[in-house]
Protein backbone atom coordinates (compact mmCIF):
# COMPACT_ATOMS: atom_id res chain seq x y z
CA UNK A 1 0.00 0.00 0.00
CA UNK A 2 2.74 2.45 0.97
CA UNK A 3 4.49 1.69 -2.31
CA UNK A 4 1.34 2.50 -4.31
CA UNK A 5 1.05 5.83 -2.60
CA UNK A 6 4.60 6.86 -3.29
CA UNK A 7 4.07 5.95 -6.92
CA UNK A 8 0.89 7.97 -7.16
CA UNK A 9 2.75 11.01 -5.94
CA UNK A 10 4.52 12.54 -8.94
CA UNK A 11 1.56 14.73 -9.83
CA UNK A 12 -1.81 15.35 -8.21
CA UNK A 13 -4.67 16.64 -10.37
CA UNK A 14 -7.73 18.04 -8.62
CA UNK A 15 -11.00 18.88 -10.36
CA UNK A 16 -13.92 20.74 -8.87
CA UNK A 17 -16.98 22.73 -9.77
CA UNK A 18 -19.69 24.33 -7.68
CA UNK A 19 -19.14 23.75 -3.98
CA UNK A 20 -15.51 22.76 -4.42
CA UNK A 21 -13.74 26.00 -3.59
CA UNK A 22 -13.96 25.77 0.17
CA UNK A 23 -12.70 22.18 0.01
CA UNK A 24 -9.69 23.24 -2.05
CA UNK A 25 -8.97 26.14 0.31
CA UNK A 26 -9.14 23.82 3.29
CA UNK A 27 -6.82 21.28 1.66
CA UNK A 28 -4.24 23.86 0.56
CA UNK A 29 -4.30 25.44 4.01
CA UNK A 30 -3.59 22.07 5.63
CA UNK A 31 -0.43 21.31 3.64
CA UNK A 32 3.03 22.71 4.50
CA UNK A 33 4.65 25.38 2.31
CA UNK A 34 7.31 22.94 1.15
CA UNK A 35 4.81 20.27 0.13
CA UNK A 36 6.85 18.63 -2.60
CA UNK A 37 4.33 17.17 -5.03
CA UNK A 38 3.10 19.46 -7.78
CA UNK A 39 -0.67 19.85 -8.03
CA UNK A 40 -2.82 20.98 -10.93
CA UNK A 41 -6.20 22.50 -10.08
CA UNK A 42 -8.99 22.50 -12.66
CA UNK A 43 -11.81 24.59 -11.22
CA UNK A 44 -14.86 25.65 -13.20
CA UNK A 45 -15.45 29.38 -13.02
CA UNK A 46 -18.57 31.41 -13.53
CA UNK A 47 -16.79 34.36 -15.13
CA UNK A 48 -13.89 34.06 -17.47
CA UNK A 49 -12.17 37.36 -16.74
CA UNK A 50 -11.62 37.22 -13.03
CA UNK A 51 -8.30 37.00 -11.29
CA UNK A 52 -10.04 36.75 -7.92
CA UNK A 53 -9.81 32.98 -7.80
CA UNK A 54 -6.02 33.07 -8.13
CA UNK A 55 -5.74 35.86 -5.56
CA UNK A 56 -7.90 33.93 -3.12
CA UNK A 57 -5.90 30.71 -3.48
CA UNK A 58 -2.59 32.54 -3.13
CA UNK A 59 -3.91 34.05 0.09
CA UNK A 60 -5.17 30.78 1.55
CA UNK A 61 -2.41 28.40 0.49
CA UNK A 62 0.91 27.83 2.23
CA UNK A 63 2.30 26.46 -1.02
CA UNK A 64 3.19 28.68 -3.97
CA UNK A 65 0.14 28.97 -6.29
CA UNK A 66 0.44 30.20 -9.87
CA UNK A 67 -1.62 30.17 -13.00
CA UNK A 68 -0.42 27.68 -15.62
CA UNK A 69 1.86 29.29 -18.19
CA UNK A 70 2.10 28.07 -21.75
CA UNK A 71 4.92 25.46 -22.25
CA UNK A 72 6.01 25.79 -18.61
CA UNK A 73 7.79 22.81 -17.04
CA UNK A 74 6.08 21.27 -14.03
CA UNK A 75 8.26 21.68 -10.94
CA UNK A 76 7.88 20.42 -7.33
CA UNK A 77 6.31 22.43 -4.51
CA UNK A 78 4.00 24.33 -6.78
CA UNK A 79 0.23 24.46 -7.16
CA UNK A 80 -0.86 25.23 -10.72
CA UNK A 81 -4.26 26.74 -11.45
CA UNK A 82 -5.82 26.23 -14.90
CA UNK A 83 -6.39 29.68 -16.44
CA UNK A 84 -9.90 30.83 -17.27
CA UNK A 85 -11.14 29.85 -20.70
CA UNK A 86 -8.29 27.50 -21.68
CA UNK A 87 -7.94 23.74 -21.50
CA UNK A 88 -4.70 22.52 -19.91
CA UNK A 89 -2.86 19.60 -21.49
CA UNK A 90 0.40 17.96 -20.41
CA UNK A 91 3.21 17.06 -22.79
CA UNK A 92 5.44 13.99 -22.51
CA UNK A 93 8.29 16.17 -21.23
CA UNK A 94 6.06 17.20 -18.29
CA UNK A 95 5.34 20.70 -19.52
CA UNK A 96 1.97 22.37 -19.99
CA UNK A 97 0.24 23.18 -23.27
CA UNK A 98 -2.81 25.44 -23.30
CA UNK A 99 -5.61 24.77 -25.73
CA UNK A 100 -8.52 26.94 -26.81
CA UNK A 101 -10.58 24.28 -28.53
CA UNK A 102 -14.31 23.63 -28.02
CA UNK A 103 -15.72 23.40 -24.53
CA UNK A 104 -16.15 19.88 -23.18
CA UNK A 105 -19.03 19.18 -20.78
CA UNK A 106 -19.88 22.89 -21.20
CA UNK A 107 -16.55 23.65 -19.61
CA UNK A 108 -13.25 25.27 -20.52
CA UNK A 109 -11.09 24.46 -18.67
CA UNK A 110 -12.48 20.93 -18.70
CA UNK A 111 -11.46 18.50 -15.97
CA UNK A 112 -11.71 15.53 -18.36
CA UNK A 113 -9.29 17.12 -20.83
CA UNK A 114 -6.59 17.60 -18.19
CA UNK A 115 -7.16 14.30 -16.38
CA UNK A 116 -6.98 12.27 -19.61
CA UNK A 117 -3.90 14.13 -20.77
CA UNK A 118 -2.15 13.75 -17.39
CA UNK A 119 -3.00 10.02 -17.30
CA UNK A 120 -1.23 9.46 -20.62
CA UNK A 121 1.97 11.07 -19.32
CA UNK A 122 2.05 10.06 -15.64
CA UNK A 123 0.30 6.66 -15.64
CA UNK A 124 0.65 5.07 -12.21
CA UNK A 125 2.45 8.13 -10.86
CA UNK A 126 -0.73 10.19 -10.88
CA UNK A 127 -3.43 10.85 -8.31
CA UNK A 128 -6.75 12.23 -9.54
CA UNK A 129 -9.16 13.83 -7.07
CA UNK A 130 -12.69 14.91 -8.01
CA UNK A 131 -14.69 17.20 -5.73
CA UNK A 132 -18.16 18.70 -5.47
CA UNK A 133 -19.94 19.81 -8.66
CA UNK A 134 -23.15 19.83 -10.65
CA UNK A 135 -21.68 18.57 -13.90
CA UNK A 136 -20.32 15.23 -15.14
CA UNK A 137 -16.96 16.69 -16.10
CA UNK A 138 -14.14 14.63 -14.58
CA UNK A 139 -15.91 11.26 -14.55
CA UNK A 140 -14.33 10.07 -17.82
CA UNK A 141 -11.04 11.56 -16.66
CA UNK A 142 -10.98 9.55 -13.43
CA UNK A 143 -11.84 6.43 -15.40
CA UNK A 144 -8.86 7.04 -17.66
CA UNK A 145 -6.53 7.72 -14.71
CA UNK A 146 -7.63 4.39 -13.22
CA UNK A 147 -7.11 2.57 -16.52
CA UNK A 148 -3.58 3.98 -16.80
CA UNK A 149 -2.76 2.69 -13.32
CA UNK A 150 -3.15 5.90 -11.34
CA UNK A 151 -4.89 6.43 -8.00
CA UNK A 152 -8.42 7.89 -7.93
CA UNK A 153 -10.28 9.68 -5.16
CA UNK A 154 -13.68 11.36 -4.98
CA UNK A 155 -15.03 13.64 -2.30
CA UNK A 156 -17.57 11.76 -0.20
CA UNK A 157 -20.99 12.46 -1.78
CA UNK A 158 -22.48 12.95 1.70
CA UNK A 159 -20.04 15.76 2.37
CA UNK A 160 -20.01 17.35 -1.10
CA UNK A 161 -22.22 20.45 -1.33
CA UNK A 162 -23.26 19.25 -4.80
CA UNK A 163 -22.80 15.50 -5.01
CA UNK A 164 -23.63 15.04 -8.71
CA UNK A 165 -20.04 15.17 -9.96
CA UNK A 166 -18.47 12.65 -7.53
CA UNK A 167 -21.50 10.38 -7.96
CA UNK A 168 -21.19 10.38 -11.76
CA UNK A 169 -17.54 9.43 -11.40
CA UNK A 170 -18.43 6.57 -9.09
CA UNK A 171 -20.91 5.23 -11.69
CA UNK A 172 -18.33 5.32 -14.48
CA UNK A 173 -15.39 3.59 -12.82
CA UNK A 174 -14.28 1.93 -9.64
CA UNK A 175 -12.92 4.65 -7.37
CA UNK A 176 -9.98 3.80 -5.12
CA UNK A 177 -10.98 5.99 -2.18
CA UNK A 178 -14.05 7.97 -1.19
CA UNK A 179 -12.89 10.57 1.32
CA UNK A 180 -14.10 13.68 3.09
CA UNK A 181 -12.06 16.88 3.10
CA UNK A 182 -9.90 15.91 6.06
CA UNK A 183 -9.32 12.49 4.56
CA UNK A 184 -8.09 14.08 1.32
CA UNK A 185 -5.69 16.28 3.30
CA UNK A 186 -4.39 13.23 5.16
CA UNK A 187 -3.96 11.30 1.93
CA UNK A 188 -1.97 14.13 0.35
CA UNK A 189 0.18 14.43 3.48
CA UNK A 190 0.89 10.69 3.31
CA UNK A 191 2.41 11.20 -0.17
CA UNK A 192 5.27 13.25 1.28
CA UNK A 193 8.38 11.06 0.98
CA UNK A 194 9.85 10.19 4.39
CA UNK B 1 1.12 8.84 -34.88
CA UNK B 2 4.58 9.75 -36.17
CA UNK B 3 3.88 7.62 -39.26
CA UNK B 4 0.63 9.46 -39.87
CA UNK B 5 2.41 12.84 -39.61
CA UNK B 6 5.08 11.62 -42.03
CA UNK B 7 2.40 10.58 -44.53
CA UNK B 8 0.88 14.02 -44.30
CA UNK B 9 4.22 15.64 -45.16
CA UNK B 10 5.14 13.18 -47.92
CA UNK B 11 1.78 13.11 -49.66
CA UNK B 12 0.44 16.59 -49.14
CA UNK B 13 3.26 18.79 -47.87
CA UNK B 14 1.45 19.57 -44.63
CA UNK B 15 3.89 19.45 -41.74
CA UNK B 16 2.31 18.98 -38.32
CA UNK B 17 5.46 17.68 -36.64
CA UNK B 18 6.09 21.02 -34.91
CA UNK B 19 2.64 21.05 -33.37
CA UNK B 20 2.28 20.56 -29.65
CA UNK B 21 1.93 16.81 -29.34
CA UNK B 22 -0.61 16.68 -26.52
CA UNK B 23 -3.24 18.78 -28.25
CA UNK B 24 -2.65 17.30 -31.72
CA UNK B 25 -2.95 13.77 -30.32
CA UNK B 26 -6.18 14.73 -28.60
CA UNK B 27 -7.63 16.22 -31.81
CA UNK B 28 -6.70 13.17 -33.89
CA UNK B 29 -8.11 10.74 -31.33
CA UNK B 30 -11.32 12.74 -31.16
CA UNK B 31 -11.54 12.78 -34.95
CA UNK B 32 -11.09 9.00 -35.09
CA UNK B 33 -13.84 8.42 -32.54
CA UNK B 34 -16.22 10.75 -34.39
CA UNK B 35 -15.52 9.15 -37.77
CA UNK B 36 -15.44 5.65 -36.27
CA UNK B 37 -11.94 4.89 -37.44
CA UNK B 38 -10.62 1.90 -35.46
CA UNK B 39 -6.88 2.59 -35.61
CA UNK B 40 -4.20 4.89 -36.96
CA UNK B 41 -3.19 2.54 -39.79
CA UNK B 42 -6.76 2.65 -41.13
CA UNK B 43 -6.67 6.45 -40.93
CA UNK B 44 -3.33 6.48 -42.76
CA UNK B 45 -4.63 4.37 -45.63
CA UNK B 46 -7.76 6.52 -45.90
CA UNK B 47 -5.89 9.80 -46.23
CA UNK B 48 -3.35 8.33 -48.63
CA UNK B 49 -6.13 7.13 -50.95
CA UNK B 50 -8.37 10.14 -50.70
CA UNK B 51 -7.17 13.78 -50.85
CA UNK B 52 -10.66 15.02 -49.92
CA UNK B 53 -10.56 12.97 -46.79
CA UNK B 54 -7.15 14.42 -45.96
CA UNK B 55 -8.61 17.94 -46.29
CA UNK B 56 -11.45 16.90 -44.02
CA UNK B 57 -8.92 15.69 -41.44
CA UNK B 58 -7.01 18.99 -41.57
CA UNK B 59 -10.24 20.92 -41.14
CA UNK B 60 -11.16 18.91 -38.10
CA UNK B 61 -7.82 18.75 -36.29
CA UNK B 62 -7.05 22.45 -36.55
CA UNK B 63 -8.85 24.45 -33.87
CA UNK B 64 -11.34 26.99 -35.11
CA UNK B 65 -12.81 28.43 -31.95
CA UNK B 66 -12.87 32.23 -31.94
CA UNK B 67 -15.07 35.17 -31.03
CA UNK B 68 -15.45 38.88 -31.75
CA UNK B 69 -13.50 41.28 -29.52
CA UNK B 70 -12.31 38.46 -27.28
CA UNK B 71 -10.46 39.94 -24.28
CA UNK B 72 -12.05 43.41 -24.63
CA UNK B 73 -9.18 45.09 -22.78
CA UNK B 74 -6.81 43.89 -25.48
CA UNK B 75 -8.93 45.74 -28.04
CA UNK B 76 -9.20 48.78 -25.77
CA UNK B 77 -5.40 48.96 -25.81
CA UNK B 78 -5.45 48.63 -29.61
CA UNK B 79 -7.88 51.55 -29.75
CA UNK B 80 -5.98 53.76 -27.35
CA UNK B 81 -2.34 52.94 -27.97
CA UNK B 82 -1.97 51.28 -31.36
CA UNK B 83 -4.43 52.94 -33.74
CA UNK B 84 -3.32 56.53 -32.96
CA UNK B 85 0.21 55.48 -33.97
CA UNK B 86 -1.01 53.72 -37.11
CA UNK B 87 -3.14 56.73 -38.05
CA UNK B 88 0.02 58.69 -38.85
CA UNK B 89 0.87 56.32 -41.72
CA UNK B 90 -0.36 56.96 -45.26
CA UNK B 91 -1.30 53.32 -45.67
CA UNK B 92 -1.90 50.59 -43.09
CA UNK B 93 -1.49 46.88 -43.60
CA UNK B 94 -2.77 44.48 -40.94
CA UNK B 95 -2.18 40.73 -40.98
CA UNK B 96 -4.46 38.35 -39.09
CA UNK B 97 -2.44 35.14 -39.03
CA UNK B 98 -4.60 32.13 -38.19
CA UNK B 99 -7.82 34.12 -38.63
CA UNK B 100 -10.14 31.10 -38.42
CA UNK B 101 -13.73 32.09 -39.29
CA UNK B 102 -12.89 35.80 -39.29
CA UNK B 103 -14.46 37.19 -36.11
CA UNK B 104 -11.28 39.03 -35.13
CA UNK B 105 -10.86 40.50 -38.60
CA UNK B 106 -14.33 42.06 -38.46
CA UNK B 107 -13.56 43.25 -34.92
CA UNK B 108 -10.48 45.04 -36.16
CA UNK B 109 -12.32 46.53 -39.13
CA UNK B 110 -14.85 48.05 -36.70
CA UNK B 111 -12.06 49.59 -34.65
CA UNK B 112 -10.32 50.97 -37.73
CA UNK B 113 -13.58 52.39 -38.99
CA UNK B 114 -14.30 54.10 -35.70
CA UNK B 115 -10.79 55.56 -35.72
CA UNK B 116 -11.55 56.92 -39.19
CA UNK B 117 -8.68 55.01 -40.82
CA UNK B 118 -10.36 51.98 -42.36
CA UNK B 119 -10.27 53.59 -45.82
CA UNK B 120 -6.49 53.60 -45.89
CA UNK B 121 -6.18 50.11 -44.39
CA UNK B 122 -5.93 46.60 -45.80
CA UNK B 123 -6.68 43.62 -43.62
CA UNK B 124 -4.95 40.45 -44.79
CA UNK B 125 -6.54 37.42 -43.16
CA UNK B 126 -4.97 33.99 -43.52
CA UNK B 127 -5.50 30.51 -42.21
CA UNK B 128 -4.21 27.02 -43.02
CA UNK B 129 -7.79 25.76 -43.38
CA UNK B 130 -9.54 26.72 -46.66
CA UNK B 131 -12.98 25.92 -45.26
CA UNK B 132 -12.81 28.58 -42.53
CA UNK B 133 -11.49 31.13 -45.03
CA UNK B 134 -14.62 30.63 -47.12
CA UNK B 135 -16.74 31.15 -44.02
CA UNK B 136 -14.79 34.23 -43.00
CA UNK B 137 -15.39 35.84 -46.40
CA UNK B 138 -19.14 35.78 -45.89
CA UNK B 139 -19.06 37.93 -42.75
CA UNK B 140 -21.98 35.93 -41.39
CA UNK B 141 -21.94 34.86 -37.76
CA UNK B 142 -24.53 33.27 -35.46
CA UNK B 143 -26.99 35.90 -34.20
CA UNK B 144 -27.02 34.11 -30.84
CA UNK B 145 -23.50 35.46 -30.19
CA UNK B 146 -24.38 39.11 -30.76
CA UNK B 147 -25.35 39.85 -27.20
CA UNK B 148 -21.99 38.68 -25.93
CA UNK B 149 -20.12 40.48 -28.73
CA UNK B 150 -22.04 43.64 -27.97
CA UNK B 151 -20.91 43.44 -24.33
CA UNK B 152 -17.32 42.87 -25.47
CA UNK B 153 -17.69 45.87 -27.77
CA UNK B 154 -18.78 48.18 -24.95
CA UNK B 155 -15.96 46.92 -22.70
CA UNK B 156 -13.49 47.55 -25.51
CA UNK B 157 -14.45 51.22 -25.42
CA UNK B 158 -16.99 51.24 -28.25
CA UNK B 159 -19.50 54.11 -28.20
CA UNK B 160 -21.81 53.20 -31.05
CA UNK B 161 -24.73 50.84 -31.22
CA UNK B 162 -23.00 47.53 -32.03
CA UNK B 163 -26.08 46.31 -33.89
CA UNK B 164 -25.57 49.07 -36.46
CA UNK B 165 -22.72 46.98 -37.89
CA UNK B 166 -24.82 44.01 -38.94
CA UNK B 167 -28.25 43.05 -40.17
CA UNK B 168 -30.00 40.08 -38.64
CA UNK B 169 -31.86 37.53 -40.60
CA UNK B 170 -33.40 34.65 -38.66
CA UNK B 171 -30.53 33.25 -36.62
CA UNK B 172 -27.73 34.85 -38.59
CA UNK B 173 -26.04 38.23 -38.43
CA UNK B 174 -24.41 39.55 -41.58
CA UNK B 175 -21.78 42.22 -41.09
CA UNK B 176 -21.79 45.33 -43.21
CA UNK B 177 -19.91 45.19 -46.49
CA UNK B 178 -18.25 48.51 -45.75
CA UNK B 179 -16.23 46.49 -43.22
CA UNK B 180 -15.27 43.62 -45.52
CA UNK B 181 -14.33 45.82 -48.50
CA UNK B 182 -10.81 46.19 -47.15
CA UNK B 183 -10.28 42.52 -46.34
CA UNK B 184 -8.21 40.07 -48.35
CA UNK B 185 -8.57 36.40 -47.44
CA UNK B 186 -6.11 33.67 -48.40
CA UNK B 187 -4.86 30.32 -47.21
CA UNK B 188 -1.40 30.51 -45.69
CA UNK B 189 0.50 27.90 -43.74
CA UNK B 190 2.58 29.45 -40.96
CA UNK B 191 4.73 26.31 -40.86
CA UNK B 192 5.75 26.23 -44.50
CA UNK B 193 4.95 29.54 -46.21
CA UNK B 194 7.08 32.64 -46.04
CA UNK B 195 6.41 36.30 -45.47
CA UNK B 196 4.28 37.90 -48.20
CA UNK B 197 4.23 41.59 -47.32
CA UNK B 198 5.35 44.28 -44.88
CA UNK B 199 2.85 45.03 -42.14
CA UNK B 200 2.34 47.68 -39.48
CA UNK B 201 0.26 45.37 -37.30
CA UNK B 202 0.19 41.59 -37.02
CA UNK B 203 -2.35 39.75 -34.89
CA UNK B 204 -1.93 36.07 -34.16
CA UNK B 205 -3.97 35.12 -31.14
CA UNK B 206 -4.25 31.61 -29.72
CA UNK B 207 -2.51 29.94 -32.64
CA UNK B 208 1.02 29.70 -31.25
CA UNK B 209 -0.22 27.65 -28.29
CA UNK B 210 -0.72 24.73 -30.69
CA UNK B 211 2.96 24.78 -31.71
CA UNK B 212 5.97 23.45 -29.85
CA UNK B 213 8.60 25.92 -28.64
CA UNK B 214 10.82 25.51 -31.68
CA UNK B 215 8.02 26.17 -34.15
CA UNK B 216 6.74 29.05 -32.01
CA UNK B 217 10.17 30.68 -32.31
CA UNK B 218 10.26 30.16 -36.04
CA UNK B 219 6.83 31.66 -36.58
CA UNK B 220 7.71 34.63 -34.36
CA UNK B 221 10.77 35.19 -36.56
CA UNK B 222 8.48 35.15 -39.58
CA UNK B 223 6.39 37.85 -37.92
CA UNK B 224 9.52 39.87 -37.14
CA UNK B 225 10.53 39.72 -40.82
CA UNK B 226 7.04 40.73 -41.87
CA UNK B 227 6.78 43.76 -39.56
CA UNK B 228 7.94 47.29 -40.28
CA UNK B 229 10.17 48.98 -37.76
CA UNK B 230 7.82 50.31 -35.02
CA UNK B 231 5.16 47.87 -36.16
CA UNK B 232 2.96 46.12 -33.59
CA UNK B 233 2.49 42.44 -32.78
CA UNK B 234 -0.56 41.22 -30.82
CA UNK B 235 -0.72 37.71 -29.30
CA UNK B 236 -3.23 35.70 -27.25
CA UNK B 237 -3.73 36.22 -23.52
CA UNK B 238 -1.43 33.35 -22.54
CA UNK B 239 1.19 33.75 -25.27
CA UNK B 240 4.41 35.74 -25.13
CA UNK B 241 7.77 36.46 -26.74
CA UNK B 242 9.62 34.93 -23.79
CA UNK B 243 12.32 32.44 -24.80
CA UNK B 244 11.99 33.39 -28.46
CA UNK B 245 14.88 34.79 -30.47
CA UNK B 246 13.09 38.06 -31.16
CA UNK B 247 12.29 39.15 -27.59
CA UNK B 248 15.14 41.68 -27.41
CA UNK B 249 13.90 43.51 -30.52
CA UNK B 250 10.43 44.14 -29.13
CA UNK B 251 8.94 46.10 -26.25
CA UNK B 252 5.60 45.34 -24.60
CA UNK B 253 3.57 48.54 -24.86
CA UNK B 254 1.37 48.12 -21.75
CA UNK B 255 1.99 45.76 -18.85
CA UNK B 256 -0.55 42.94 -18.87
CA UNK B 257 -1.60 43.39 -22.50
CA UNK B 258 -0.02 41.08 -25.06
CA UNK B 259 0.97 43.75 -27.55
CA UNK B 260 4.58 44.41 -28.49
CA UNK B 261 6.21 47.10 -30.65
CA UNK B 262 9.23 46.42 -32.80
CA UNK B 263 12.15 48.59 -31.66
CA UNK B 264 14.91 47.50 -34.02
Amino acid sequence: MAQTKINAGKLVVIGGSSGSLQVIIHILGSLPHDYPIPMLLIIHRAYSNDSMLLDLLVLKSNILVREVEEKEKIVPSCVYLAPADYHVLIEKDESFTLDYSEKLNFSRPSIDVSFISAAAVYGKNLTGILLSGANEDGADGLKEIKEQGGHTIIQHPDEAIVNYMPLQASYKSRIDEVLNTDGISRYLTSLIPA
Amino acid sequence: MQLLLNDMIDRYGYDFTGYSEASLKRRIEYFMIKDRIPDVSKLRSMIIKNPDYFRHLVEEITVNVTEMLRDPLFYKTIREEVLPALATYPFIRVWHAGCSTGEEVYSMAILLKEAGILDKSRLYATDINPLVIEKAKTGIFPASQMRKYSENYIQSGGNNDFSSYYSSNYNLAKFDESLSEKMIFATHNLVADSSFNEFQLILCRNTLIYFDKKLQSRVLELFDHSLDLLGFLGLGAKESLRFSGIESKFKQITPGQKIWRKQK
